[in-house]
């Protein structure tokens, strides 16, 4: 019902038979094949899948990181030809200026606007409020001053994020960003994020391998097979718009985990967990 | 009796600790025990006077050159030959490396040709830049030129290579244009490893210089030193070999200085 009436409306994210092919000759790799997508305005969206089925691809080609090789996309109607500041992106790590401290990071897409001339000097006044209310959400009001490699992985990435919101994009391009924290790290970054979701109004599609973190935040959940990467299935996660750690036990969620891990299982060429183990010895001893 | 705490790791564990204190004492031993055991070799009367001064008679000589042979003015022509070679190599080497570090064409368009004139030897270009250059100040330069340019291109073009990818890759999310990453991403994100660079190839220039003024100067300390053979002056030789690393090493902790300075962000640690 729902998903119908998302369809009708022009989504945010609109991808057709898109195609992306990387070199040729030997080293030809078809990434992705025959890809249709759309995300709504205000949506949550997952991308899960077995490593290498082109996620990353995926996400950076919504970016305008990465070119696509046939089909289509458009991004708030218009083709994408490039990054731009409406689709801002969060990487894993390594993204943050080191030689800039933590406000000097969050306002860098100020001080972009800055030196071209773009801003009055009242824009900049609400730009400082704005980026102060950033730090806040973050939960690093005493962090201003402070530069990232004084700060733990986890509140790096909530640099990252602050960064990527300040200049209010319109999608939230995440890859795999909580992937380099330990588990009770993600747990808070998780409902922060979900939190930083409902008060910006952004679009976020966020990639992981973590099939529970997919299904947490999402509201669908995209699942990409590999060789070539393909949409496989996408899932709606039958939970309330209001999502809380204790739901994790719940029933429709334990019973979509189980169904999204099989079925990844499965596309990877994997039916359960012994054929995993098979292989591995396999492997092992032809070594 | 169970000890219920590990032993604090000693300073010959595997990248043990060791406090300041004991690394100065260890650097001060590192540093003087070359003397006293070149002290001690040089007065027993085992190896010619004329060979292997003592370090006595040696510091005389420099205190002797200082007073009456200008050893001040051998050194700042010196000095000012070296700044401007290695100057000269830096003007034109950053931009360079910027661009072959950044664009894919002219890394191919320089990059291998770069490579292949920096295993030409610097100091067989000598005969040729005396042919060209004649012996004045600018032969000098041109070789130190010679000797430091091509390495340092190489190296400033790594260092740029070296700038994370998603370090670009966010401004670009953020709207920067090609313009603004070079000079507020690229530039900044490789500006400490660009001092590094600078701070290796000053101790190339001045390797080249004294070979510059071995061959084609009539001053200098790389001249003195020849100089000094031709009269037998041994004791001269070491105080010029010696000089020249004191400058050396006092460079270098200048550029050390500048970079901790300059980079405070890097010297943090919480
Ligand atoms: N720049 C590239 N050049 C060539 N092949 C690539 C490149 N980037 C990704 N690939 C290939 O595309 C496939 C999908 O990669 P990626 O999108 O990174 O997968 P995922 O993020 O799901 O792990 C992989 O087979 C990978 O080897
Ligand atoms: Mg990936």
């Amino acid at each position: 019902m729902d998903a119908h009436k998302v369809v009708t409306l022009a989504p945010r994210i609109r991808v057709r038979a898109l195609g992306k092919i990387f070199g040729d000759g030997p080293t030809r790799v078809e990434a992705l094949k025959d890809i249709d997508l759309e995300v709504c305005d205000n949506e949550f969206v997952t991308l899960v899948g077995a490593s290498g089925c082109g996620k990353s691809t995926l996400l950076r080609i919504i970016g305008g990181l990465e070119y696509h090789t046939s089909g289509e996309i458009l991004s708030s109607g218009k083709p994408v030809s490039g990054p731009g500041a409406d689709r801002a992106m969060v990487f894993q790590h390594y993204s943050l200026y080191p030689w800039l401290d933590v406000m000097e990071n969050i306002r860098f897409s100020r001080r972009l606007q800055v030196n071209r001339g773009e801003l009055t000097s009242a824009d900049v006044e609400v730009a400082s409020g704005r980026a102060e209310a950033l730090l806040n959400l973050m939960g690093l009001p005493n962090m201003a001053h402070a530069y990232p490699n004084q700060l733990s992985g986890g509140m790096q990435q909530r640099v990252a994020i602050a960064r990527a919101l300040m200049g209010r994009p319109e999608i939230l391009l995440m890859d795999e960003p909580f992937g380099a924290l330990d588990a009770q790290t993600r747990e808070v970054m998780h409902d922060l994020i979900l939190h930083v979701f409902k008060l910006e109004k952004a679009t976020i599609v966020f990639v992981t391998h973590d099939v529970e973190e997919a299904i947490y935040l999402g509201q669908r959940v995209v699942l990409l097979a590999p060789r070539p990467g393909r949409i496989d299935t996408i899932y709606k996660v039958p939970l309330p718009a209001q999502r809380h750690q204790d739901m994790k036990h719940s029933r429709e969620f334990l019973d979509l985990k189980k169904q999204i891990l099989q079925r990844i299982r499965e596309t990877s060429g994997m039916k359960t967990d012994s054929d995993l183990l098979e292989q591995l010895s396999r492997t092992a001893s032809t070594q | 009796m169970a000890s219920n705490s590990l032993a604090r790791p000693g300073i010959w564990s595997i990248r043990g600790p060791m406090s300041q204190r004991r690394y100065w004492i260890f650097a001060a031993i590192g540093l003087i025990a070359p003397i006293i055991a070149w002290s001690i070799v040089a007065n027993s009367g085992w190896v010619e006077k004329v060979f292997m001064p003592t370090p006595g008679s040696v510091w005389a000589r420099a205190v002797l050159w200082w007073t009456e042979d200008n050893l001040l003015q051998d050194a700042a022509i010196s000095i000012y030959r070296v700044t401007a070679g290695w100057l000269l190599s830096a003007v034109i080497a950053m931009p360079l490396g910027l661009l072959i570090g950044t664009f894919r064409p002219v890394q191919a368009l320089l990059e291998p040709l770069t490579d292949f004139i920096r295993y030409m030897p610097a100091v067989a270009f000598i005969p040729l830049v005396m042919l060209w250059i004649g012996i004045d100040e600018g032969s000098k330069v041109a070789i130190i030129f010679i000797g430091t340019f091509f390495q340092m291109v190489l190296m400033v073009a790594e260092d740029v290579r070296r700038v994370p990818t998603a370090q670009i890759e966010a401004a670009q999310t953020m709207g920067a244009t090609r313009l603004e990453i070079i000079q507020l991403v690229l530039l900044p994100s490789a500006k400490p490893a660009l001092v590094d660079t600078l701070r290796i190839t000053m101790g190339w220039a001045w390797t080249y210089l004294v070979v510059a003024e071995l061959v084609a100067a009539n001053s200098g300390l790389g001249y003195a030193i020849l100089k000094a053979q031709r009269f037998l002056q041994t004791d001269k030789i070491f105080a010029g070999i010696l000089l020249i690393g004191v400058i050396g090493l006092v460079i270098d902790q200048l550029f050390r200085l500048l970079h901790r300075k300059a980079f405070p962000w890097m010297h943090t640690k919480s």
